[in-house]
């Protein structure tokens, strides 16, 4: 575990700005709410799928009609009206405004703690901007430079139509339809998403973020990824954004299917930092994602996720560790504040020999929230030698909040080596007033105690995400305890 | 620069600083002395601010400034540094990030920018020399798992970073082996001046003998009861605490 050196503060020197991509916009374009085979078809016409892709929904819409909302998660919410939901919108132009003071204070006081550029806050917050023309080249570059090396990332649309013979063979083989309520949902009316595909040996020379990707607006409500990194490939993947994302969808259930062939590594960081709902807990964005990964002999796949969002999370990022040898790690911050509620983990299914599975869990609870950590480590009758290691430790600040530790354990084979390690903590008066003491205010103290509690996960983030996790910590912990 | 009068404290209805008054100026060293439970480590909590404890009666006054309704973090932007007789661990915090956000936060209370990432390097590694610390040490978490000396030092060396017009030492030299003792005293000899005060809270002699205090006060079941030159510790030492009582 590196920690914070002198080396670290000579780089912070060198860190550079974060570049963002642009995107196109769409002209405004919305089905009418209530879903149906009709809707289903209409979603697919809409989009030119070819006639595999409109069966492949068909057949996720009548899986789901037979399934029920699950209800073993930790959480409790008013459950959606799924006829209430209007399931196909473009990518939608946000109204205009003229400048920033027309701007909710509250946003652009975030958006300046984030450190973001001006430019960039105008169009987060929907202000008209002129000056793109820079992202512009810098999204041309970055598409020939990944062209040059045969990788292929673009939306998963463009996908459909240019590479059919990948998304065929690779989509829903991790995630198959039937796998749980919101991923049959989401495989039968999927928006949009990305596509990436890392040819045989190729190393990808940069992260893969989806900032650059050219035609992609807001990520929709049922946004699907697909990654396949052919063998002996390497690829380090981005999710998501630290600014705030206000929706008015509140329902988001995305997909995300990774497969990492022999000898392959993908790494896959995400920041999440959906409108958790204002103080009182109102008008939150619910969350119930499907994220898995499968591994072929030797591979290796990386899952590291910084969740401060959402009023519901629901998420578990998974391994299937199929191949000999192979490698799954989850790593994993997951903050809670006010009413917010998250059932986080991971789900580690050994089957192959002398694989191994890293989870290091940290959770955060302040205000009233509730943050459960839910896992699985399984280890198949064949899969021999198999390791796992797993430690869940987390942080409470004050007394209304809770931390909740659900680990399941299936071994059926007498050679696994299964460690697991939990802890609680407190944020205590103590370490407040010796921060106080040396000038650090009390938000800044809580800060840094909790960037210090995550400082393993924060580490496995590329250096320019770490950054602006640690921000996005600190703010969404701002005035919890006083 | 420090004016204190009249000062009564008490934690959860416990009085325990009955009447405490002591004058420090610029450029002075006093040390505090006096038997287990007599009110030095409460009386540096009260002039650091620590909320736990109820001013009842009386002032702390810092050039001028009564600090009544000031919170630790704006004391210390004022110049106080405390350090601590049982410093705390912050896990996962490095001492070099520990010490930068501590600078930077102060420098920005107090209108300035913050220090350059080069110069702040600069700083931590001559201080680091000037207190012969360990480079890895700097890389290691706040306290945690450091030894008592370890400890000790690394307040100093807080100190030395954040210059701070009056430094409280509460038992800095509880811990330190003579060689450690003789480092730290040195330290804190080379960064004082006209400007800035110390006050050394000890147990022992031998610490007075490397940082020689212009005043030595006794401090009994919270009151100072006697109050003196250098020459008081050595007699202090002789006799022990019944004799002033
Ligand atoms: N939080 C607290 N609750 C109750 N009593 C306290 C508290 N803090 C301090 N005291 C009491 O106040 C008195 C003075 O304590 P203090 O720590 O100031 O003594 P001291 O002079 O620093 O002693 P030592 O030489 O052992 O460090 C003691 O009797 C102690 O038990
Ligand atoms: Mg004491």
């Amino acid at each position: 575990m590196s920690k914070y050196t002198e080396d670290d503060l000579k780089k912070e020197l060198e860190t550079k700005e974060y570049e963002y991509g642009f995107y196109t916009e769409i002209e405004a374009d919305k089905f009418p709410v209530g879903l149906n085979e009709d809707i289903v078809r209409a979603i697919s016409e809409k989009k030119n799928e070819p006639e595999w892709m409109t069966e492949w929904r068909l057949d996720a819409f009548k899986i789901w009609q037979e399934m029920k909302e699950p209800d073993w998660a930790n959480v409790t919410y008013q459950k959606p009206d799924f006829q209430n939901i209007s399931y196909y919108s473009a990518p939608k132009k946000k109204p205009e405004l003229e400048s920033l003071d027309q701007v909710d204070p509250e946003l652009l006081k975030t958006f300046e703690k984030l450190g973001i550029s001006i430019e960039e806050q105008k169009r987060l917050s929907g202000v008209a901007v002129d000056i793109v023309m820079d992202s512009v080249s810098v999204a041309t570059t970055f598409k020939e430079t990944l062209a040059e090396k045969g990788i292929i990332f673009c939306p998963i649309s463009e996908a459909i139509q240019e590479h059919p013979e990948l998304v065929k063979k690779y989509i829903g083989s991790v995630v198959p339809k039937t796998d749980n309520f919101y991923a049959a949902l989401n495989s039968a009316v999927f928006s949009d998403g990305s596509f990436c595909y890392i040819p045989k040996g190729v190393k990808c020379p940069m992260e893969l973020s989806t900032y650059f990707r050219i035609n992609e607006g807001g990520t929709g409500q049922f946004e699907r990824t697909l990654v396949i990194a052919d063998e002996s490939s390497y690829v380090s993947y981005l999710e998501g954004c630290t600014a705030p994302q206000r929706d008015e969808n509140q329902l988001h259930a995305a997909v995300v299917e990774l497969i990492a062939l022999d000898d392959a590594e993908i790494k896959y960081s995400t920041v999440q930092n959906w409108f958790p709902g204002d103080k009182e807990g109102k008008g939150g964005v619910f969350n119930f994602v499907t994220k898995r990964g499968l591994c072929e002999t030797n591979a290796k796949i990386s899952w590291t996720q910084v969740e401060t969002g959402s009023a519901i999370t629901w998420k578990y990022p998974s391994c299937i560790l199929k191949g000999n040898n192979s490698i799954g790690e989850f790593y994993s911050i997951a903050v809670t504040n006010n009413f917010q509620q998250a059932d986080t983990g991971t789900k580690m299914i050994h089957l192959g020999k002398n694989t191994k599975s890293t989870i290091i869990s940290k959770g955060i609870s302040a205000g009233k929230s509730q943050n459960s950590y839910r896992g699985l480590v399984q280890i198949s009758p064949r899969a021999k030698h198999a390791r796992n290691f797993s430690q869940c430790d987390s942080l409470l600040m004050g007394n209304e909040c809770g931390a909740h530790t659900f680990p399941y354990i299936e071994a059926k084979n007498k050679s696994a080596q299964i460690e697991h390690e939990a802890t609680t903590s407190k944020i205590g008066e103590d370490q407040l007033f010796y921060c106080n003491q040396r000038g650090i205010d009390t938000d800044k103290a809580i800060a840094l105690i909790v960037n210090g509690f995550s400082k393993e996960v924060l580490n496995k983030l590329p250096m320019e995400f770490a950054v602006e996790a640690q921000k996005l910590l600190e703010i969404s912990l701002e005035g919890s305890v006083g | 620069m420090l004016e204190i009068k009249n000062l009564h404290a008490s934690i959860e209805d416990k009085d325990i600083l009955k009447g405490i008054n002591l004058s420090v100026k610029p450029g002075e060293v006093h040390a505090i002395m006096g038997p287990n439970g007599s009110g030095k480590s409460t009386l540096s909590s009260v002039i650091a601010g620590r909320e736990d404890y109820e001013v009842t009666k009386g002032e702390i006054v810092l050039n001028g400034e009564d600090l009544e309704d000031l919170a630790p973090d704006e004391r210390a932007h004022k110049g106080i540094f405390m350090s601590f007789q049982y410093p705390v661990e912050i896990p996962g915090v490095t001492v070099t990030n520990f010490i930068k956000t501590a600078i930077n936060e102060t420098r920005k209370a107090n209108g300035l920018e913050e220090l350059p990432a080069k110069d702040m390097l600069k700083k931590i590694r001559a201080t680091a020399e000037l207190l012969e610390i360990d480079r890895k040490f700097l890389s290691r978490s706040l306290n945690e798992g450091f030894s008592g000396g370890e400890k000790k030092r690394n307040e100093i060396f807080q100190m030395a970073m954040l210059e701070p017009k009056l430094a409280i030492l509460d038992e800095t030299d509880s811990g330190l082996d003579i060689d450690a003792l003789k480092v730290v005293a040195n330290g804190v000899n080379k960064l004082k001046s006209e400007d800035n005060a110390v006050v050394l809270i000890t147990h022992y002699q031998r610490l007075l003998e490397y940082i020689v205090p212009d005043y030595v006060h006794v401090l009994h079941d919270g009151k100072i009861v006697k109050s003196g030159g250098a020459e008081l510790a050595l007699e202090l030492e002789e006799k022990g605490y019944d004799w002033v009582k």
